[in-house]
C-alpha cells in the first residue's frame, strides 16, 4: 500500500544500483550518528533516518535494518554502545556489536535498550528491503519481491521495470513483474491494452486496479475492465468452492481421526468409553514429551511419536478395561459413569503431573505455512497432513480388520461371544487387543490434533462429544460409516459456517443429526443381518 | 508412666496459654486465594495463585504488617461458577479470613458477589472486565473498558487509519458487554455499520479455517482493516495458528487482542504474528528497575528460568500493595475501615508509574499498546500520556452513561443517576 511510492525517487534509484554501491563503509563516527538518530527519535522521524540509512549505502546497513525490523537493534545503556541482540530470550540476551559485528557474549536484558520499530515502520523496511531483493541471485528472493510490488510501484520505478523484465531469466518472476507494471499502468495511465494482461488475475490489487477503472469516464476502458472482471469472478468463484471443499475434508479427517478409535471400541465391542478423549490427550502429550527428549529436531520427534502415541494410549486403555471396563460387562450405564470418572482423573493427574498450563508443540517447518495454488487458493500444510494421515490410519484399521487374524477373531466375538469361544477362541485376550487397538489409535489423533490444537488437559473434553456424534451418524460397527460420517459432517459444518457463524453451525448439524437418527435410528450404515440383533 | 504424662499435660498447658497470650498481637491476618487450580481456567488462574503466595512470602519476609505475619488461605473452586460462591462463603464464614484475591471470568465473580456483599468481605479482582459494575465490598484492579478497548481503538484509528473492523470475540458476557461498547463507539465515530463485522464463537473453539478466510475477504475491500480480538483463553492458539497458516500478517491486517498476553503466547511459535497487537495495562518487557525486580523475584519463586509475567499479575501486585497500605492507615484489617482508608491510596505499579484507588473502587492505570515480537514477548508502540482512570459505568451504553460510582459517603452509592439524581439501587444494567 504504497510502501514504496513513499520512498523518494532517488532512493529508489540508488537501490537498485545498490551492488555497486555496498563496497563503500561509511565512517564510524556517522554510523554512530545515524543510529543514535534512530534510537532517539520519534516513529515519524524514525522513517526518514531509515531511509538516511539505507541511503548511505553502507554494507553494514542492511543487516542493520533487518535486525531493526525484528526488534533485534538496540543500544547497551551503560556503555552507549550499538548492538545487534542474537538471542532474546530468558533474562540475559547474547548480542554483538552492530559496527564491528563482534560477539559480546550476554548481556542483562535490564542494560539493554532495543530501538522500537512499529507495523508502519517494519511495512517501510520491507519495502526497502524487498527492492533490494529484485536484484538478489536467489530466484525465490526476486518472486516474493516480486510480488510484493504489485500494487506499489511508482513512477520511477515504473520506467525502470520493462528493462527488468527483459533482463529477468525466470518466467514466473517475470509475469509476476509484469502484472505489477500492469496494474500501475491500469490505475495511473488508464492503459486499455494492459487491461488484457490483467484479465484472469486472482490478485486483489488487480481486482482493486479493475475496479478502480470501471469507474472512469472512458466507456473503452470500462466495457475492457468490466469484461476482465467477469472472468476474475467466475475464477474466484470456482476457487472458494475449492476453499470450503478443503476446509471441509480438513475438519472432517480430524472428526474421522478423533471417532475412528471409538468407532472400534464402542462401535464394535460395544464399550461406551467417556476416557476417549483422554485417551486422545495422552497421545498429544506423548508428541510433547518426545519433542521434549529430542530438542531441535521436532520433526524427528513427531515421526517417532506415532508410534510412541499408540503404545502410550494403547497400553493406557488396557490398564483402564482390565482394571475397570471387564467388571462392568453388559452394564452399559455403569460403564458409562466409571469411564467418566477414569476421564476425570486423567486429566486431573496430568494437571498435577505436568502442568495445568497448555504445553507448545513445535510444528516442524514441513508442515507450517501453506501451499499456494494461485493468488486466491492456498491450501495450509498441517491440514493436508492431517487429511493424509486420516487417510493412512483408515486403511490400516480396515486392513486389519479385514485381512489379519485379529480382525476375523474380533467380528468373530463381537458377532457371537459363545459361539466364538466354543470355536476355541480366547475372548478375553481378544477384548484386551481391541480395546488396546482402539485406544491406540486414540493416541494417533492425538499426535495428529498436537499440531493443529492446544496440547493441554481439556484437549480431549473438546472431542468426545463429536466422536460419539461422528460414530452414531455413521452407524455403529461400520468403519466405512464412521468415515463417510466424518466427513460429511465436516462438510456440511463448513458450509454453513460463514452465513450462520461458527456457533449457530454447530447447533444445525446437531438438529440435522436429531432428525436423521429420527428416521434411521441405526445410523447412514446400519449393520444387517443376524449380528444387528446381538 | 504417670508423672511423665502430668509433665507432657503441664507442658502443653503452659505452650497453650502463652499461645493464648500472644493471639491479641500475633494472629495473622487471613488472605483468602480463590483461583481455580483444577478445570479449564485453572491455566490462568494458578499462576495467580502462585504470585499471591509469592508476595504474601515477601511480605513477611519484611515483618508483615502492623507486626502481623500474613497467612495466606487457598482454596480451589474448580472452575466451577457455583462452586466459587460456595468457597467465598466458606472462606468468609469459616475460615474468617480479613480479605479474598480471587477470581478470573466474569461469570465466576458474579456468583461470588452476592455472598461477599452478604457477609461484608473484600474482593480483590485482577483481570480486565466489562464494567457495568460496581460494589461495595470489590476493588477492581484489573482494567475496565474505558482503560483497554476505547483507547485501543483509538489509537488504530487515528495512528494506523483503520476504517473497516472486525469485532471477534468468544461467546459469553465480557466479549458481548465491550463489542457492544465498541460498536456504539465507532458509530459515534462515523464508521458505518456495513464496515463492521461481528463474529462469536464458542469457547474452545478450534477450527478457524473458515472464519480467518471470511476476515480475509472482508479485508479486501480496499479500506485498511483490523480485528478487534476478544477470543478467550485457549482458543486464541488455533486461532493464532490459522492466521500465520493462511498468511495475513500484521502489515495487511492486524489483530489486536484484549485477553493474549504472554502467557497465551508461550503456547505459540509466534514467528508469524510478529506485529500483532495487544492491549494492556502492563507488558513483561516494560523497561523499569520495579518491573525487573518483580520478574527477578518471580523467576526465583518459581524456579523456572522461562517464566512469564503478565497483566493480572500486575493487578494483583497493586491491589496486595493497596490493601496493605490501606490496613497501615487504618491501622486494622477491619472490612469498614480498610474500605474507608484505601479510597486515595497509591502505590507504585510496575510500569514506572503510580496506581490510585478512586472512590468507584476502580483504579487508575497507563494503556499500553505492543506488537507481538518473534520471542513471545511484546514491544510498546503506543502509550497514554497519563494514567487513565477506570470508569464503572461506560458512556458508551445508553442505559449506563449517566451513572456514576462513588463510594465515599455522604453520596456512597455504586450507581448514582446523575440525571434523575437518585441511587438506583442493585439494578445492573448492561449484562443482561
Amino acid at each position: 500500500m504504497g510502501i514504496i511510492r513513499s520512498l523518494s525517487p532517488l532512493l529508489v534509484v540508488c537501490f537498485l544500483l545498490w551492488p555497486a554501491l555496498t563496497q563503500a563503509q561509511v565512517e564510524d563516527t556517522e554510523a554512530q550518528q545515524l543510529l543514535t538518530a534512530l534510537a532517539e527519535s520519534s516513529f515519524k522521524e524514525k522513517k526518514d533516518v531509515v531511509n538516511r540509512i539505507a541511503g548511505s549505502g553502507d554494507e553494514r546497513a542492511r543487516g542493520w535494518l533487518e535486525a531493526f525490523a525484528s526488534n533485534k537493534l538496540g543500544r547497551i545503556e551503560s556503555s552507549g554502545q550499538f548492538i545487534i541482540v542474537l538471542e532474546n530470550r530468558g533474562r540475559d540476551w547474547t548480542v554483538e556489536s552492530a559496527l564491528t559485528r563482534e560477539n559480546l557474549g550476554e548481556v542483562s536484558r535490564r542494560d539493554i535498550d532495543t530501538i522500537r520499530v512499529n507495523n508502519a515502520l517494519r511495512n517501510e523496511l520491507e519495502g526497502i528491503l524487498s527492492v533490494i531483493d529484485l536484484k538478489s541471485p536467489d530466484e525465490d528472493n526476486r518472486l516474493s519481491a516480486a510480488r510484493a510490488l504489485k500494487g506499489s510501484v511508482d513512477d520511477t520505478l515504473a520506467e525502470r521495470l520493462p528493462e527488468l523484465i527483459d533482463a529477468e531469466e525466470s518466467e514466473s518472476v517475470q509475469a509476476a513483474l509484469t502484472e505489477a507494471l500492469a496494474i500501475y499502468r491500469v490505475e495511473e495511465q488508464g492503459d486499455v491494452a494492459a487491461v488484457a494482461t490483467l484479465s484472469g488475475s486472482l490478485n486483489s490489487e488487480a481486482r482493486a486496479a479493475l475496479q478502480q477503472a470501471m469507474r472512469s469516464d472512458d466507456p473503452q476502458l470500462v466495457s475492457a475492465a468490466q469484461a476482465a472482471m467477469k472472468s476474475i469472478e467466475q475464477k474466484l468463484k470456482l476457487n472458494r468452492a475449492a476453499e470450503t471443499l478443503y476446509f471441509g475434508l480438513s475438519l472432517g479427517s480430524v472428526l474421522v481421526l478423533a471417532a475412528i478409535g471409538l468407532a472400534i471400541t464402542f462401535g464394535v465391542m460395544g464399550v461406551i468409553n467417556m476416557a476417549h478423549g483422554e485417551l486422545i490427550m495422552l497421545g498429544a502429550y506423548t508428541t510433547w514429551g518426545m519433542q521434549q527428549l529430542l530438542p531441535g529436531q521436532p520433526g524427528l520427534a513427531l515421526v517417532l511419536s506415532i508410534p510412541a502415541g499408540f503404545l502410550v494410549a494403547a497400553l493406557a486403555g488396557i490398564a483402564i478395561e482390565r482394571s475397570v471396563i471387564q467388571h462392568l460387562k453388559g452394564r452399559p450405564l455403569e460403564t458409562l459413569l466409571a469411564t467418566f470418572g477414569v476421564s476425570l482423573i486423567l486429566q486431573q493427574l496430568v494437571r498435577t503431573v505436568i502442568s495445568p498450563l497448555n504445553r507448545t508443540v513445535i510444528t516442524p517447518d514441513w508442515m507450517s505455512g501453506s501451499v499456494m495454488i494461485n493468488e486466491a487458493l492456498s491450501l495450509t500444510l498441517n491440514r493436508m497432513y492431517v487429511i493424509g494421515f486420516a487417510l493412512v490410519v483408515f486403511a490400516g484399521l480396515m486392513l486389519i480388520m479385514r485381512k489379519t487374524r485379529l480382525g476375523l477373531e474380533v467380528r468373530a466375538v463381537t458377532q457371537n461371544r459363545a459361539m466364538a469361544r466354543s470355536m476355541g477362541i480366547k475372548a478375553t485376550k481378544v477384548d484386551i487387543l481391541t480395546f488396546g487397538l482402539g485406544s491406540g489409535v486414540a493416541g494417533l489423533a492425538g499426535v495428529a490434533l498436537s499440531q493443529i490444537t492446544n496440547v493441554g488437559p481439556n484437549l480431549g473434553q473438546s472431542y468426545i462429544i463429536d466422536s460419539f456424534m461422528v460414530v452414531v451418524f455413521g452407524g455403529v460397527g461400520n468403519l466405512w460409516g464412521t468415515l463417510l460420517a466424518g466427513l460429511s459432517l465436516g462438510t456440511i459444518n463448513q458450509l454453513l459456517e460463514p452465513w450462520a457463524g461458527a456457533v449457530l453451525a454447530k447447533i444445525l448439524v446437531l438438529v440435522l443429526i436429531i432428525l436423521f437418527i429420527q428416521k434411521r435410528p441405526k445410523g447412514l450404515f446400519p449393520q444387517k443381518g443376524r449380528a444387528a440383533e446381538g | 508412666m504417670s508423672i511423665k504424662k502430668h509433665v507432657k499435660l503441664g507442658l502443653s498447658a503452659l505452650a497453650l496459654s502463652i499461645s493464648f497470650n500472644s493471639v491479641a498481637a500475633e494472629d495473622p491476618i487471613k488472605v483468602g486465594i480463590l483461583h481455580s487450580l483444577s478445570g479449564t481456567m485453572a491455566i490462568s488462574e494458578s499462576t495467580l495463585k502462585d504470585t499471591m503466595l509469592m508476595l504474601i512470602e515477601k511480605q513477611n519476609e519484611a515483618g508483615g504488617v502492623l507486626g502481623r505475619q500474613l497467612e495466606p488461605v487457598v482454596v480451589d473452586p474448580a472452575s466451577n461458577w457455583p462452586l466459587f460462591a460456595e468457597k467465598a462463603r466458606e472462606l468468609l464464614a469459616k475460615e474468617e479470613v480479613d480479605v479474598i484475591f480471587g477470581n478470573w471470568t466474569s461469570v465466576s465473580r458474579k456468583s461470588v458477589l452476592p455472598v461477599v456483599e452478604e457477609l461484608n468481605g473484600l474482593l480483590f479482582y485482577p483481570v480486565q472486565y466489562e464494567g457495568e459494575e460496581s460494589s461495595e465490598n470489590v476493588f477492581y484492579t484489573g482494567a475496565a473498558p474505558n482503560q483497554q478497548a476505547i483507547p485501543a481503538v483509538d489509537y488504530l484509528m487515528n495512528d494506523i487509519g483503520v476504517e473497516r473492523w472486525v469485532l471477534a470475540g468468544t461467546d459469553y458476557v465480557y466479549p458481548r458487554t465491550t463489542n457492544k461498547i465498541l460498536e456504539t463507539y465507532l458509530k459515534d465515530k462515523g464508521v458505518a455499520a456495513d464496515d463492521i463485522m461481528i463474529n462469536y464463537t464458542p469457547f474452545g473453539h478450534s477450527n478457524w479455517q473458515s472464519i480467518v478466510s471470511d476476515i480475509k475477504k472482508f479485508g479486501s475491500a480496499g479500506k485498511k482493516t483490523a480485528v478487534v480480538s476478544t477470543i478467550n483463553g485457549d482458543a486464541n492458539v488455533p486461532f493464532y495458528r490459522e492466521l500465520g497458516n493462511q498468511g495475513i500478517d500484521a502489515a495487511d491486517i492486524p489483530v489486536v487482542a484484549f485477553s493474549v498476553g504472554e502467557q497465551e503466547l508461550s503456547g505459540i511459535d509466534t514467528g508469524p504474528l510478529v506485529g500483532h497487537l495487544a492491549a494492556w495495562n502492563y507488558f513483561m518487557s516494560v523497561d523499569s528497575d520495579a518491573n525487573y525486580d518483580f520478574i527477578d523475584a518471580w523467576v526465583e519463586y518459581t524456579g523456572q528460568e522461562d517464566a512469564v509475567t503478565n497483566d493480572p499479575m500486575e493487578a494483583h501486585y497493586i491491589g496486595f500493595n493497596m490493601y496493605i497500605e490501606a490496613v497501615k492507615k487504618a491501622g486494622t484489617v477491619d472490612v469498614d475501615a480498610v474500605k474507608d482508608a484505601i479510597i486515595g491510596v497509591s502505590v507504585p505499579n510496575l510500569t514506572g508509574g503510580y496506581a490510585t484507588m478512586m472512590p468507584n473502587h476502580h483504579i487508575t492505570k497507563p494503556v499500553l499498546i505492543g506488537e507481538i515480537q518473534d520471542n513471545g514477548q511484546f514491544s510498546v508502540v503506543w502509550e497514554t500520556p497519563s494514567t487513565v482512570a477506570g470508569d464503572a459505568w461506560s458512556d458508551f451504553l445508553p442505559g449506563s452513561k449517566d451513572l456514576i460510582s462513588d463510594w465515599r459517603k455522604p453520596l456512597f452509592c455504586g450507581n448514582f443517576n446523575v440525571v434523575s439524581g437518585t441511587c438506583g439501587g442493585k439494578a445492573e444494567v448492561a449484562s443482561q
